[in-house]
């Protein structure tokens, strides 16, 4: 393959810098790192597209991009990879085809689904997880599928986690190295939370438009159309509450209310800024290229910084710092720890030998499985419930390898357990 | 340094290993029910006891304007808990300055004030809290919070007559009390 192309990423490949690593060689052994890179990009929105348009121009060439949406016009203003005819394709077709078709030698692999319908041995298969998300259900699902894929003796089972994010004129880039340093869920409290409006000002004296709209979407809905789902993609739906809104904003005289104002508030729409994409994107895609070949320290790296913010909110300003692992944390802070056991022990001989554990020395334990509450000791309709689970044999319960949560007031963290049956 | 695919890039087979985790939202409300402490006035009924995201709690107030009555509150939680507040309706018709009609629930700590540190218990005591002082300056139900600023008389009168089933105000209210 013609290098010239590349000449100005060999300069940082083929030579030390003053941060490089000490052990660290330069040539090849860095370019084949970044060659043979599976790198999966979740999301081919705003951030998605310049994150895509990054890795292919640094050089990685083999990329997966998974996005379950399809483009809408409004995308078109800062999606570039996206043009008019491609209204209502989907965003990681088009996404893939477009950077492929410019970017020589690159290619891009696109699933339009939910990154839920993808198992386990799928994500196995990538060096690195991207993300340009703008949902936390989201990044919290895939952070507890990486951190819970991490086998200590496999290293190729540990997938760096680049997360990327903005909203308006604010974003952040972070690293997560799944079970080693702080992860989404230890950083759950990062996220600032949905600004709300008290319900009663809603109901009884509004101030602003958005308030009309709200109480149309909260309490007029409810009242008037409870059995239809709202659905805020259907333009019926957006006009209903549009007409509401406006009748009870003239009652209050309050103007200001519009068609795009209030799609703009009932999809909590917060205007996204074509610049802090970049930015963001841009720190992600570095900080992806270092992971990769090691040329230079990266965000991430533990016990060192892992959390890059950036505000352009008043000028602009950027601080990075390491967010600490949390010991509580119910996704990296105690990992499932397989534990043999005999099928045929009923639950309470399961709970009993848990309090006789030296390392759990349980006093009050509560467990479940992802489908079934095991047993419950609170609230006591609960434990009345789950009670008759007791005297049940493990294998009527649980399957064999199932994960079992234990709770137990008298400590800060929960237990898990890999349920492994002794044949 | 991570030298993870300076290794062989071999595909990973880790056969049968789709046995689906406990999910965070799950974790937080199992240890959230085992540090719940409900009184001698409240109870939780779970229709179904593998699903610990829904269940209903039950209110007896045994004092204040309500006492005698049983009010019953949806819970439902969804995977995006502690983020996302738990979502709590009433699912009686009744007479409460900070309740409306269709059992939305005017209380801080359900919207604008909630925080991920907050937990199931705190909304509970809330909740508790709105039967034994309902607050006037914070209406759901305009009417209901006139009557209690200008007159406490009429208002425990009007509570009375709504938590047996009266008619007034156009509306049925229903029957709360034992």
């Amino acid at each position: 393959m013609a290098r010239a192309r590349w000449a100005y990423l060999d300069r940082v490949l083929n030579r030390t810098g003053p941060f490089t690593d000490p052990d660290w060689v330069p040539g090849e052994a860095p370019l084949e790192s970044l060659l043979r890179a599976k790198i999966l990009v979740i999301g081919a929105g705003g951030l998605g597209c310049e994150i895509l348009k990054n890795l292919a121009l640094s050089g990685f060439t083999d990329i997966h991009v998974i996005d379950m949406d399809t483009i809408d016009v409004s995308n078109l203003n800062r999606q570039f990879l996206f043009r008019q005819a491609d209204v209502g394709k989907p965003k990681a077709e088009v996404a893939a085809r477009f950077v492929e078709k410019r970017v020589r030698g690159v290619r891009i692999t696109p699933h339009c689904c939910k990154i839920q319908d993808m198992d386990e041995d799928y994500y196995m298969k990538f060096s690195m997880v991207i993300c340009g998300l703008d949902s936390i259900e989201a990044r919290r699902w895939i952070n507890a599928t990486l951190v819970g894929m991490v086998d200590a003796d496999d290293p190729d089972s540990l997938k760096p986690l680049v997360d990327g994010g903005t909203e308006g004129f604010k974003g952040q880039a972070r690293v997560v190295l799944p079970t080693m340093t702080s992860c989404i869920e230890c950083q759950l409290d990062m996220h600032a939370p949905r600004a709300a409006v008290p319900l009663c000002t809603l109901a009884t004296i509004p101030r602003q438009p958005q308030h009309c709209i709200e109480w149309a979407q909260i309490i007029a809905w409810e009242e008037e159309r409870k059995d239809d789902v709202l659905d805020t993609d259907d333009p019926e739906h957006v006009s209903w509450l549009y007409s509401k809104a406006l009748e009870r904003a003239n009652e209050f005289n309050i103007p200001g209310v519009t068609y795009s104002m209030t799609q703009g508030v009932v999809k909590n729409i917060i205007p996204a800024i074509a610049s802090t994409n970049a930015i963001i994107a841009a720190s992600c895609c570095n900080e992806a290229f270092k992971i990769c070949t090691s040329s230079n320290p990266f965000l991430g790296t533990p016990e060192s910084t892992n959390y890059m913010m950036f505000s352009g909110d008043d000028s602009i300003y950027t601080y990075t710092f390491e967010h600490l692992k949390k010991d509580d944390c119910p996704v990296c802070g105690n990992l499932a720890r397989p534990l043999e056991v005999n099928p045929e022990i009923t639950l309470r001989e399961f709970i009993e030998s848990l309090a006789e554990r030296p390392e759990a020395q349980l006093k009050k334990p509560t467990l479940r499985s992802e489908a079934k509450s095991l047993y419950y000791q609170s609230p006591p309709q609960l434990e009345e419930q789950t009670r008759p689970n007791l005297d049940k044999k493990l294998s009527e319960l649980v399957s064999n390898g199932e994960e079992v949560a234990v709770s137990d007031p008298a400590f800060q963290i929960d237990f898990k357990f890999k349920l492994v049956f002794k044949s | 340094m991570m030298k993870i695919w300076s290794m062989q890039q071999a595909e990973t087979a880790a056969a049968g290993q789709k046995k689906k985790k406990v999910t965070a939202a799950q974790l937080r409300v199992q240890k959230d029910l085992s540090e719940l402490s409900l009184g001698s006035t409240m109870r939780t009924h779970f229709p179904n006891p593998d699903d610990i995201l829904n269940f209903t709690l039950t209110i007896e107030p045994d004092e204040g304007f309500y006492k005698g009555g049983t009010f019953n509150f949806n819970f439902s939680i969804n995977q995006n808990f502690p983020h996302d507040p738990p979502k709590v309706k009433c699912t009686q018709k009744i007479y409460h300055p900070n309740i409306d009609m269709e059992g939305n629930v005017c209380l801080n700590i359900l919207r604008e004030d909630w925080k991920p540190v907050l937990n199931l218990n705190a909304v509970i005591v809330g909740l508790q809290f709105l039967f034994l002082e309902p607050n006037a300056s914070d209406p759901l139900n305009k009417e209901a919070a006139e009557v209690l600023k200008s007159n406490r008389e009429t208002f425990k009168r009007n509570v009375r007559t709504s938590m047996a089933g009266g008619h007034f105000l156009g509306e049925n209210f229903h029957r709360v009390l034992k």
